[in-house]
């Protein structure tokens, strides 16, 4: 087996593909990419999607209304939120409580 | 030339003086000139029933009586129900039974209290609601509320045990 | 039962008097409208009698020439605006080219008296050309409905709008595949509901005193839920140092999520520095329906699809929310509670974000919750009925459990509902005989997220053993003393001995907004931390003055022991500490993550009058998973709280607007809160499903009982009347116009 490939999938993220952006992924509604940050992962979902990244970010942050979870929990930090190996990301709908 | 009128009246069992113009409510008078903010304001339009005081017993909405007005009179509010043997009975009622949640309705829902017990000291439920309906709470649902004046009116004139 | 230390509680669970209880019930506690400075000066904020106009020109002059006048500002004091959410904050703070709501602010004046203020206020000139207003959210999503914002274009994953729209944003949530779902089912029920704009309804209106020091440091006291937020804000909006701007809160005369949002401190702050003297601003009434932020208008389309056993097989949803002038509706949050407790194979909602010509909505307890539950679970009703099952076990058979899909593809964590369904069906309510003509029994249940978040809390051990507390969570309704008797569990000492308060931006921790069912929950959590290492230091100060390692020092029970026969009760080595070296404090910062979801179901029984249409509410029951009750009294009165607002948006609640878009009950006799005469004594049934990552299992409690009213009640008027209520509130001409007595 080739380690460098190996070590290569294990340090990606899983993307969930929301339903509205499916036409750039091919119908596929997951995708694995590398980042340590959300924004690389954008970075690199765009390289393999492209049209992506203009969906879901608007110029240093997340486009408006649009939130990230990353395993679950919704990412404060935004594009800057770090990503691990076998992270999972999920974009959503901003939540609030009063 | 001043337009003020110098009022005498009897507050909280105390002789006060005071300077009000014509256009002055009773509810400003006592908080913005007297320094008695226990007394609120909700609406100042008599459909909240925050400012509720006594006058001469009565229970008004002060931001419906005018300052000019309790001339020679005396008005009850929060701050003259609990005295120097400690809280009155109505306000011990409201702590046990947690008959409030942020405090802001609980002076006005207090002296509306002590108006009702002061004439029917064993009210049903049913009394309880109509004679509260002018005072609106939207914390506790009037569930605890209801529970404290029963409570209020055990201690003031009864033996007796109220589920709170 | 304090699972996690495996013995029982001895303070969480006990009904004690609240710490702040002598100031509530004898009018000494300071709420925002009894702040005074000597010196201040009043302000009055001027507001646009037009629901959409352009403002062609401001002139202040002859406001500012009247004698008694210190100050007057309008939107060109502030800053400039960078960001497109900045400009949204700059342009709600004071209008720039347009006024996007009836009593939108336009400028504010600074005087000796109110009436002077009032006065000057009227004495600004202001030009408008009036523009065609609209304030429905379907009217706002049509193409020919006038426009607010010239340059919004609709936001979507799906790509961004090319023309101008009142839509702001579209999101879509899909799961399975929803045509295959429907063609499996043998029961389809499609329905459509409209429901008003209703306001959080606190007694206490909004109120600021803002003082700045001769040295450029702004003071503001004010009633918040977030003292932080709102510093955030004044920091944004005036663009200041952090350091500079000290927020005080006060004590809050109710908030449900209306006094998150900053409306008075900034025209407080902008007057007070211009006038150099104190400036205090409170909010009448009608302003305050008008012009802070009350919750969404909606129209929601439900299709639900059921197998003839009894299994929901698709689900579909449009939510529209109608967010005032500027973005930001909870429909996300809405989107959530739609079909949040069940299992559903195939689903796709879909969530509109739509500015209207109002106030820019704020959160209002479970936001956005309330009327997708109310369309979600009478749907969930009609199919129950058509299939011939009970209500509450149709639910049961569609129930999520732990790791079960959600259709927003998030898993469910440790959850209770089932627990409150089956306590539901087993209480004295659902049990009961309902007879006589036009009377109903109706359920609805409801899932809400609930929230963890920031906190902050600080313990210093006194030289009597007592402990002083302090957070930076504002107490809403009884908080500090649920954080307290916390950090009372934690310490092993009796309540009595803790002393706590809520303090402000200059001497506590960060905290998010005392909202979101949060403060009881992430506080505590951070008052526990803290209490844990209280009990570490304390330990090793133990151990150095019996000259042992520390390893050898325990605590159980209020006492350290050294193994030998060396003991301290708390109060002995407190004594010790303080008196030689230096006190004994911590702090704990805590950002959580993860937190339980809150679970109800409510039962309602109702009498109509066929011939008016009242609705008379006989009977009502708050079913509802906390998790662990720290306080069962405080948890028994935000059951009963929450569920009065949801009465009063169910039957009486909601904004009438005339064609020109202004609202024609902004006052407390015709906007209807429920009175004492309203709702009957409100049964509470506590159900304990402890969420295994707090210390004690408490779940939030505040937002869970406001969600499941409006359906529960719906619910039972069908059993009633036999007809189905689809608009909120459900007023007796609704009912009437459904019994087909009268035209819409």
């Amino acid at each position: 087996m080739n380690h460098d490939s190996w070590r290569e999938v294990s340090a990606m993220a899983t993307v969930y593909i929301p339903s509205l952006m499916r036409d750039l992924s091919g119908g596929q509604d997951k995708i694995s990419v590398p980042g340590k940050t959300v924004a690389q992962v954008i970075e690199a979902l765009d390289a393999v999607c492209p049209g992506v990244k203009a969906r879901v970010a608007d110029g240093n942050h997340l486009a408006p209304g649009v939130a990230v979870s990353v395993d679950g929990v919704i990412a404060r930090l935004g594009l800057r939120a770090p990503v691990k190996a076998g992270s999972v990301l999920r974009f959503l709908p901003v939540i609030e409580g009063g | 030339m001043t337009n003020k009128t110098l009022i005498s009246a009897t507050i909280n069992g105390e002789p006060v003086e005071f300077l009000c113009e014509p256009h002055q409510s009773l509810l400003e008078c006592l908080r913005d000139i007297l320094g008695l903010t226990g007394t609120k304001e909700g609406c100042n339009d008599g459909n909240c029933g925050a400012c509720s005081v006594l006058l001469d017993g009565q229970l008004v909405n002060s931001c419906l009586v005018l300052g000019v007005e309790i001339q020679g009179r005396a008005v009850t509010t929060v701050e003259g129900l609990a005295d120097w043997r400690g809280l009155h009975p109505i306000q011990q009622a409201f702590l046990e039974a947690d008959g409030f949640q942020c405090g802001f309705c609980t002076p006005g829902i207090l002296i509306a209290t002590k108006a009702l017990l002061d004439r029917e000291p064993d009210p049903t439920e049913a009394d309880i609601r109509a004679w509260l309906s002018g005072n609106l709470c939207r914390c506790t649902g009037y569930d605890k509320i209801v529970r404290a004046v029963q409570a209020a009116a055990c201690r003031l004139y009864a033996e007796c045990e109220v589920n709170v | 039962m304090n699972a996690q230390a495996n013995k029982p509680f001895t303070v969480v669970g006990e009904r004690l008097p609240r710490y702040d209880g002598a100031d509530k019930v004898t009018g000494k506690a300071i709420f925002g409208p009894d702040v005074a400075l000597p010196g201040m000066l009043h302000g009055f904020i001027l507001r646009s009698p037009h629901a959409h106009a352009r403002i062609l020109s401001i002139d202040t002059s002859r406001a500012e020439a009247l004698p008694g006048v210190y100050a007057v500002v309008t939107a060109a004091d502030l800053p400039p605006a960078e960001s497109t959410d900045h400009r949204y904050a700059h342009d709600n703070t004071f209008a720039g080219d347009k006024v996007l709501y009836v009593g939108h602010a336009v400028a504010a004046v600074a005087a000796r008296t109110p009436p002077i203020a009032e006065q000057a206020a009227r004495l600004i000139e202001v030009e408008y050309e009036v523009l065609p207003a609209v304030t429905d959210v379907l009217e706002a999503m049509r193409d020919d409905a006038p426009i607010l914002h010239d340059d919004m274009r609709t936001h979507s994953l799906a790509g961004r709008g090319d023309k101008p729209s009142n839509v702001a944003s579209h999101f879509q949530q899909l799961k399975g595949d929803p045509a295959r779902g429907f063609a499996e089912a043998d029961v389809i029920i499609e329905r459509e509901f409209h429901t008003a704009t209703v306001h959080q309804g606190y007694i206490e209106s909004h109120a600021a005193l803002a003082t700045w020091s001769d040295d450029g440091v702004l003071t503001v006291n004010t009633t918040t839920q977030g003292s932080f937020a709102f510093r955030d804000h004044l920091v944004w909006l005036l663009d200041l140092p952090m350091s500079k701007v000290r927020v005080i809160p006060t004590e809050v005369g109710g908030a449900f999520g209306g006094k998150n949002t900053s409306y008075l401190e900034v025209p407080a702050a902008l007057l007070a520095r211009k006038a150099r003297r104190p400036v205090k601003i409170t909010m009448p009434r009608p302003d305050v329906f008008l012009a802070t932020g009350p919750s969404s208008g909606a129209f929601f389309r439900v299709k639900m699809g059921a197998t003839r056993d009894g299994h929901i097989t698709a689900a579909q949803a449009e939510l529209c929310y109608a967010a005032g002038a500027y973005p930001g509706s909870p429909v996300g949050s809405g989107a959530n509670v739609m079909f949040g407790p069940y299992v559903i194979p195939h689903g796709q909602v879909d969530g509109y974000d739509v500015v209207t010509n109002g106030p820019r909505v704020s959160s209002y307890r479970a936001p956005g919750g309330t009327p997708a539950n109310f369309a979600a679970e009478t749907v969930i009703d009609e199919l129950a009925e058509k299939l011939g099952l009970d209500p509450i076990e149709f639910r049961l058979r569609n129930h999520a459990k732990e790791g079960d899909e959600r259709i927003d593809g998030g898993t469910h964590g440790s959850i209770g509902g089932i627990e409150v369904l089956e306590a539901a069906q087993a209480c004295d309510h659902y049990n009961a005989p309902l007879s006589g003509p036009n009377r109903g029994r109706g359920v609805a249940h409801a899932a809400w997220g609930n929230w963890g978040g920031r906190s902050s809390c600080t313990l210093s051990v006194n030289g009597d053993g007592t402990v002083s507390l302090v957070t930076s969570s504002v107490d809403l309704s009884g908080t500090r003393t649920t954080i307290a008797m916390q950090a009372a569990e934690a310490l092993e000492l009796p309540p009595e001995r803790i002393r706590p308060s809520v303090g402000d931006t200059d001497n506590t921790g960060y905290a998010d907004v005392s909202a979101g069912s949060r403060t009881t929950y992430a506080t505590g959590i951070a008052a526990i931390q803290a209490a844990e290492d209280i009990i570490v230091q304390m330990e090793a100060r133990a151990a150095a003055l019996w000259d042992v390692p520390a390893e050898r020092v325990t605590y159980a029970r209020g006492v350290f022991a050294s193994g030998t026969d060396q003991r301290f009760t708390f109060a002995e080595l407190a004594e010790q500490v303080t008196g030689s070296g230096g006190s004994v404090s911590s702090i704990a910062n805590v950002d959580v993550a993860e937190w339980g979801a809150g679970f109800s179901t409510h039962i309602a029984d109702v009498e109509v009058d066929p011939e008016t249409g009242k609705v008379t509410l006989l009977r009502y029951t708050v079913v509802q998973d906390v998790g662990q009750a720290v306080h069962p009294t405080m948890v028994e009165g935000q059951m009963q709280g929450g569920a009065t607002q949801g009465i009063g948006w169910a039957l009486y609640e909601g904004y009438a607007y005339n064609e020109q878009g202004q609202m024609l009950n902004a006052n407390f006799l015709d906007y209807k809160i429920p009175t004492a005469l309203d709702v009957p004594m409100i049964e509470t049934v506590i159900v304990e499903v402890p969420y295994p990552k707090h210390p004690f299992g408490v779940r939030g409690v505040g937002e869970p009982p406001i969600v499941p009213p409006p359906a529960a009640i719906a619910n039972a008027i069908y059993r009633a009347i036999d007809v189905r209520p689809t608009h909120l509130p459900m007023t007796p001409a609704h009912l009437l116009e459904k019994l087909g007595l009268i035209e819409s």
